[in-house]
């Protein structure tokens, strides 16, 4: 079973664990202090080159007929759709801009060039997601509800389609998304009323149809004789956001070391308790400054789920602090190379979609999830 | 049938911005626009077009507002400004001392650097032509009526002038002035904004009475000395804005005579910038709750505690599922100790009140 008992999963006692709280409390402050002019031009400049991007994009595509300037206009749509959704909307609807006061730089009122609505996102991921991360059974990212990504879960014989599942997830990831937060299962549990269920409908269904309407319909239209090749450019720019979206959300929390947790962990934990189980729940990986920026500093994985409302141009020097801070308290600061990463990912995907008669490891101690029993395990062999 | 062709014009102009705005989708095409020419983007917005000095401490900010101002304000209204200073936007309101009858369309507010006043110190002395502002806009209930009464007492001190300048401007730009009186107080002649333009308009304009109090030299004007400076003050329609102690005292004296219907008052905003006494009275306006919360109660906690429900989410700070805009008064972020005034956008669970505050909940 998934981490119980975070303190002795870590090695660290309860002074330890408080300790380690008050340093990252202080880490917090002393960002929010240092907050200033540089960054809030940070943002306006990745917002004012994202719609400039946007704009070249289209209007490149109204000459997709001839094959470069449809692979042109393609990129860049797809370049500044990626930039749109991870180092701009992520991170404001996180609220990491808020600070500036800009109401047009706001969680409470941005909106995202996305399926899913940036309200509906912020219940799934900045709600259920960020406070319960990796409960396994709270934190409906632990598989999405579609894909056994953990051997806590209970083998079905559906999880034999897993990899196919899989893929069509990642190609049409953003609907994905959008769907995520209607939550069905809630509903034939009782936990959420049809009612609700079917508003969350509408409200999906309304920002779908313009979304649709505006890559599909208007766009192609306007450039006229290019029209089918405008609206497989627009097609490909999505399917190039979902891939790339998919793939850096997925190294996040399911390569080998980002550690899985029972509710009953959560039931009895400190706030500085809640800090470890973010660092132990959250794998990063490499990247310099340009792979930084295109996953919306989501290669920051750690530092962004201990601080998600810290701007994100600031997590690379607040990584250097955190992971100093791991060495002294002997914390695992899970990273690696991205290919790496989303290997392990891939691999525990298809490895799990098999039942657990063939896998040879158990729950306590598997590459993708352990328990504080793991080191009794291992000191009995 | 000019209207005609205006109104059809307007109906085809919303017809195209929505048939564009399904191109510029989830944003508005005014977004993109915006890269061009700040004043042309989602919010109203002006652009300082020069600062002109008034007095040692006082300086006039003379802005070109952008697509969206209404010209129809009314002279002595106010108006929101929003200036970054520090990468963050703070808001202030001043009142307008340019005149809505002048035809060049630019605004203009003066602005007085107070010794503690961060931001009013650097609108003063800080700030550059060509500088983008926010604006929210004009309101206030501190107006002439129109046609203006036929007598008229303006009783200020300090930069409570302001508001009464944007008056007498419109009022002279109109050509029929009525019977004014100017009682204005302020330490002395180089503290009295205004002052070439006031004296120039008493020595010109016959209906128009300036008397100047220098009060380092002649002492404070209690509303006791009025009969002396203004003998038929208690027939006069008065406006009358400055410190609080002296809208205070004029108010008594209003009552006292039993004429407190004649009075207007525009208090100035508490500097909340220094707000020390932490928890307050919380107003959630459309709920009709008023609930008094400590400075350890968090917002969230004191809605919920008069049935208030507030949107939340993870309540610890994380998730900004409950940010809500601060109608007035200011709050505390209970974390960094930051305050947020009127304008700003709190997150109630993380923030409590920082003396009285409204919510329009």
């Amino acid at each position: 079973m998934a981490i119980s008992d975070i303190k002795a999963y870590a090695h660290l006692t309860p002074e330890d664990v408080e300790a380690l709280g008050r340093e990252l409390d202080a880490l917090r402050s002393e960002i929010e202090q240092s907050r200033g002019p540089d960054d809030s031009a940070y943002i306006r400049r990745v917002i004012a080159a994202q719609r400039t991007l946007e704009a070249a994009g289209r209007v490149t595509l109204f000459a997709s007929l001839f094959p470069p300037a449809w692979f042109l206009g393609t990129g860049l749509l797809g370049l500044s759709k990626i930039i749109e959704n991870m180092e701009i909307g992520h991170n404001v609807i996180h609220g990491q801009w808020d600070w500036m006061n800009d109401p047009e730089i706001h969680s409470s009122t941005w909106e995202w060039d996305l399926a899913a609505t940036s309200a509906s996102w912020k219940h799934s991921h900045n709600v259920v997601h960020h406070t319960w991360t990796n409960i396994v059974g709270k934190d409906r990212d632990v598989g999405y509800g579609l894909l056994r990504v953990t051997r806590d879960y209970k083998w079905k014989p559906k999880n034999l389609a897993q990899p196919a599942i899989y893929a069509v997830l990642a190609l049409l990831f953003e609907y994905g998304i959008a769907f995520h937060d209607i939550d069905v299962s809630a509903v034939k549990k009782g936990k959420k009323t049809k009612e609700r269920a079917a508003e969350q409908m509408r409200e999906m269904w309304g920002k779908i149809r313009k979304q649709v309407a505006k890559d599909y319909v208007a766009f192609p239209l306007l450039t006229g004789p290019a029209a089918l090749s405008t609206l497989t450019a627009n097609f490909s720019a999505n399917v190039i956001r979902n891939l790339w979206s998919n793939a850096v959300i997925f190294c996040g929390h399911f390569p080998d070391g980002a550690e899985k947790f029972t509710l009953e962990e959560y039931e009895r934990e400190t706030p500085a308790e809640w800090y470890l189980r973010q660092m132990l729940g959250s794998a990063n990986f490499h990247g310099g400054k340009v792979m930084s920026f295109m996953t919306g500093h989501l290669n920051y994985q750690i530092e962004h789920h201990l601080f998600p409302d810290l701007p994100s141009n600031r997590y690379p020097e607040i990584g250097v602090r955190v992971r100093e801070i791991c060495t002294r308290y002997g914390i695992p600061y899970t990273t690696g190379p991205f290919l790496v990463q989303y290997g392990q990912t891939l691999r525990t995907m298809l490895k799990l979609s098999l039942p657990d008669a063939v896998l040879v490891r158990t729950s306590d101690d598997a590459p993708e999830t352990a328990s504080e029993k793991k080191w009794e395990l291992r000191a009995v062999a | 049938m000019p209207a005609f062709r205006t109104a059809a014009g307007r109906a085809l102009g919303i017809r195209a911005r929505s048939l564009v705005g399904r191109l510029t989708h989830p944003l508005l095409p005014h977004d993109y626009l915006g890269l061009l020419n700040p004043l042309w983007g989602r919010e109203l917005r002006g652009r300082v077009v020069r600062v002109v000095p008034e007095t040692d401490a006082a300086a006039t900010l003379v802005i070109q507002p952008g697509r969206g101002w209404t010209d129809s304000y009314t002279a002595g209204q106010y108006v929101g400004i929003g200036v970054q200073v520090g990468g963050r936007f703070h808001w202030r309101s001043y009142s307008l001392t340019s005149t809505p009858v002048h035809d060049d369309g630019l605004i203009s507010v003066t602005v007085k650097a107070l010794p503690e006043g961060f931001l009013s110190g650097h609108l003063v002395n800080g700030l550059e032509p060509g500088t983008v502002l926010r604006l929210a806009a004009p309101q206030g209930e501190f107006v002439l009526p129109e046609p203006p009464p036929a007598k008229i007492l303006f009783f200020t001190a300090g930069s409570g002038l302001t508001p009464v300048m944007s008056m007498l401007r419109t009022l002279q730009r109109r050509g029929a002035f009525p019977d004014v009186v100017l009682v204005h107080s302020a330490p002395a002649a180089k503290d009295v904004l205004f002052r070439e333009e006031l004296h120039a308009l008493a020595a010109r304009c016959p209906g128009f009475r300036l008397h100047e109090q220098l009060t380092d030299e002649a002492g404070m004007l209690s509303p006791d000395d009025l009969p002396r400076v203004c003998p038929d003050w208690a027939e006069r329609e008065t406006w009358t804005c400055g410190p609080a102690p002296m809208l205070d005292a004029a108010e008594r004296a209003w009552q006292a005579a039993g004429i407190a219907d004649r009075l207007h008052l525009e208090r100035f905003s508490v500097d909340l910038s220094g707000a020390g006494g932490e928890g307050g009275t919380v107003t959630f306006r459309s709920s009709g709750k008023t609930v008094e919360a400590d400075g350890a109660t968090t917002l969230l906690q004191a809605a919920e505690s008069v049935g208030v429900q507030l949107p939340f989410g993870c309540r610890m700070g994380i998730c900004q599922s409950c940010v809500v805009p601060l109608a007035e008064g200011s709050t505390r972020d209970l974390r960094s100790g930051l305050a947020s005034v009127a304008g700003d956008r709190v997150q109630t669970c993380i923030s409590a009140a920082a003396g009285d505050c409204v919510f329009d909940l």
